[in-house]
């Protein structure tokens, strides 16, 4: 028995391939998410669910909207909106009102993606463009952070706010570790800080289930392990210097490492694929700026969390960091001899 | 040379697939009434035929010529009468021309006893000429004809000779087999060489998926007179390990400059099968007029390494292993990763064909889905030290230019990019499509100067 030759396939080489695809990465971003989301639900209730409900909704109807004629729906199987709908909810706080954060996604993917080109074309990381956003249009309310426990199976009163209405603060508020320290001097216990039960954005206040999913990244290889190990390790040298320098004006490496949204930026924000730079040397030199930028601050800033803006100017720094840190060719290094040997 | 088993940087590391075949003894494939010999079946100018048709040829006797300083004889593989001397369609989809020999069905298809060399008495110029006509070619896959890399330009020499059994592409089992079968004549090849270019060492690379061939190789130079030192080395299992360059890299730690021959820091890379086709010609005076290929695949019945004379159509190599399944829908000549597609199985096997794989449509997974994500994945892959991402988006915009400053032209086409790509961008055929750009680019060029 032979084949129709006529029904044979003419392909270029190579004609193996590795399993694992695009959409299967976004996946596994979204499967190491779980455990941060499941806390968030611990600590926070019904409203985490909103929130994030509503950040995801908002990425998935801009990513449709825009699409080329004819395709509608097509690029939403790619996962890349939804785990940018996801990262961005888990920025949040928990009473945030949920119109806001369809807001923020529909500002992620139309400002942080589309108008670029899509997946694969932006600058900037897309998550970060949407909470940019949501920072300079509502920087009260994204700051009203609520306490951790109490709404379990309700949410809060401003999570249901009415589009472009005042929205209802609720009565208790709390500040969150970072905005403590930086406004009133009050250092948070270290293991409330590593479990998460403290005040904050809904994915980032437990720093061991964040860590969970970056050791699952790693163990799939979803990530470039160099970018969360780089900004740790320069958050860790440089905030360690400055606590030298002044242990009662500056807080402990540890509480740097375990506050704020740095875990979640080092481990999910910063490796976005696109926005980071590519070659291994370009991701120290990235992930070293970020760690930098998140010190400087955090510690000498106006604000008391820098994650955010210190991986936006990094991502803007990448192309740069690309030319910077090419390799040489196989055979045209330095210290390869070109001239003629005997 | 750091602890451990020889390796370069960067790689790929695809699933081996070596079981099906790895056991299975080289058999002899049946003799068929047609044979179809390209004359442009090695790298560089096509040979020049020297028969015409209705001519009876004898089984080993020169057929052409070479028709140029890169260029290499050719011999009917069997006994019979020359039917058609012209154009026909060649295997990688060009046109090109054909010696079509019908073989003589009564004939006992022996090859008429040659006259064996004393190696001893070979001056270095004897062994150009007789490794040039005997049709030798690089048997790895690339079909670089062989004569050309013994000889030197004024003033070089040659102190190592590295030979290749790393065999790193998927399937193929075939520069196994003979180093597990013809260890013997591999070594015996081996010395001529090694012997003739007056070498100080010989280094033999073969990957540690095949610890069996490594010690076969070892107990075939054991007690070898009039050999230098010779070393069997392990390599790591990694595409593309038996990349000439890469292959000396993990060996020797030393890099050959881009865009130059090994030859350049003094060293002749030569694979496995061609070793045993410089002892079959020396020692037995047959010339290449046959070679081993692995039939495997997942739509082939029954997989084999077969030795076959070059010309066999492969529907006879296919029908010979029991035939392929139904859904068959890819059939390519070589390894998965470089090897090329058939559009029609009466092409012919040809000097450079190590396999012939079969593959079925659920095998096949589709391509260039999804936009690049700048992963990186790539950059790790690329053994030559590219930005395959970078010379991919250049590629999709037509800036081939810049892709030459990129150092496009360093590009193996390996397709370790391709392989490990997320977003399944075909990378490697956007580069071949550039090069052939770029190639008209210059011819263009010329013609203008000249004018």
């Amino acid at each position: 028995m032979s084949p129709r030759d006529s029904g044979l396939q003419l392909r270029s080489s190579p004609h193996a391939r590795a399993a694992v695809d695009t959409p299967q990465i976004m996946r596994m971003v979204v499967l190491a998410l779980a455990p941060a989301l499941l806390a968030a639900i611990f600590f926070f209730g019904v409203a985490a669910v909103a929130v994030v409900a509503g950040s995801v909704a908002g990425c998935l109807a801009t990513e449709a909207f825009f699409a080329p004629a004819g395709t509608r729906g097509a690029s939403l199987k790619d996962w890349s909106a939804l785990l940018t709908g996801l990262l961005l909810g888990l920025t949040l706080p928990p009473a945030f009102p949920i119109w806001m954060a369809f807001l923020g996604g529909v500002a992620a993917i139309g400002l942080g993606k589309v108008v670029w080109g899509g997946l694969g074309h932006n600058l900037f990381n897309p998550a970060l463009v949407g909470r940019a956003f949501l920072q300079a249009a509502f920087p009260k309310v994204i700051t009203t952070w609520a306490p951790v426990g109490g709404h379990d199976l309700s949410v809060y009163a401003s999570n249901l706010a009415l589009p472009f209405m005042k929205a209802p603060v609720d009565a208790i508020s709390a500040a969150t570790p970072l905005g403590d320290l930086k406004f009133q001097g009050n250092v948070t216990d270290l293991s409330d800080l590593f479990l998460g039960s403290t005040a904050g954005s809904l994915g980032e206040t437990s720093s061991a289930l964040l860590l969970l999913g970056g050791i699952y990244l790693l163990w799939r290889r979803a990530f470039d392990w160099r970018i969360p190990v780089s900004i740790l390790l320069a958050v860790v040298v440089f905030s360690t210097l400055a606590w030298l320098v002044g242990p009662e004006g500056y807080p402990s490496p540890w509480f740097m490492l375990c506050s704020g949204g740095l875990m979640l930026g080092a481990i999910f924000m910063a490796t976005d694929p696109v926005s980071s730079p590519m070659s291994p040397a370009g991701t120290w030199i990235y992930g070293v700026g970020i760690g930098l930028l998140v010190v400087l601050i955090r510690l000498w800033g106006g604000l008391p969390e820098g994650v955010m803006y210190a991986i936006l100017l990094m991502n803007a720094a990448t192309p740069l960091i690309n030319r910077a840190a090419r390799s040489a060719p196989f055979g045209r290094g330095r210290g390869v001899p070109q001239g003629d040997q005997p | 040379m750091p602890e451990g088993l020889a390796s370069f940087r960067h790689g790929v590391h695809p699933v081996e697939h070596k079981a099906p075949t790895r056991a299975l003894a080289i058999q002899r494939v049946p003799f068929v009434e047609r044979y179809l010999l390209p004359l442009a079946q090695h790298l560089g100018a096509p040979s020049r035929a020297t028969v015409s048709e209705g001519r009876r040829v004898l089984r080993g006797q020169p057929i052409a010529q070479p028709g140029g300083f890169v260029s290499t004889c050719l011999h009917a593989p069997v006994t019979g009468t020359v039917l058609r001397v012209g154009p026909r369609q060649l295997p990688n989809g060009g046109i090109g021309s054909c010696i079509v020999i019908e073989a003589d069905s009564f004939d006992p298809q022996r090859l008429p006893p040659g006259l064996p060399t004393d190696w001893r008495r070979l001056s270095l110029q004897q062994l150009v000429e007789g490794v040039r006509d005997a049709g030798i070619v690089g048997l790895g896959g690339a079909a670089f004809p062989t004569h050309v890399k013994y000889r030197l330009p004024q003033g070089r020499r040659i102190h190592t000779l590295v030979i290749n059994g790393a065999e790193c592409e998927p399937w193929l089992s075939c520069d196994h087999r003979l180093m597990l079968e013809r260890g013997r004549a591999i070594a015996q090849g081996v010395r001529i060489v090694a012997s003739r270019l007056e070498v100080e060492r010989v280094i033999v690379g073969i990957e540690a998926n095949k610890l069996d061939a490594l010690a076969s190789m070892q107990a075939a130079f054991r007690g070898l007179q009039g050999c230098p030192p010779v070393q069997v080395a392990a390599c790591q299992v990694k595409y593309p390990q038996g990349a000439e360059k890469m292959l000396v890299h993990a060996l020797t730690g030393v890099q050959v400059p881009g865009g130059k021959l090994p030859l350049h820091v003094g060293m002749v890379v030569n694979n496995v099968g061609t070793m045993a086709a410089i002892s079959d010609w020396f020692h037995q005076g047959q010339p290449l007029i046959e070679r081993v290929v692995t039939v495997a695949g997942p739509g082939v019945s029954e997989p084999a390494n077969l030795l076959v004379p070059l010309g066999t159509p492969v529907r006879a190599l296919l029908e010979a292993c029991g035939g392929v399944h139904p859904d068959a829908r890819l059939v390519i000549m070589g390894g998965p990763m470089m090897g090329q597609p058939l559009a029609d199985l009466d092409l012919p096997v040809v000097k450079g064909t190590s396999g012939v794989l079969v593959f079925r449509e659920q095998d096949l997974l589709p391509d260039a889905a999804w936009a690049c994500i700048r992963c990186g994945r790539c950059l790790e892959a690329c053994a030559c030290f590219l930005n395959p991402s970078l010379l991919g988006r250049l590629a999709r915009v037509g800036r081939w230019k810049d892709m030459e400053q990129q150092h496009l032209a360093d590009c193996m086409e390996c397709g370790a990019c391709s392989f490990t790509c997320p977003s399944r961008i075909l990378l490697v055929q956007q580069f071949r499509v550039a090069k052939a750009h770029l190639r008209r680019l210059a011819a263009l060029q010329q013609r203008g100067g000249e004018a």
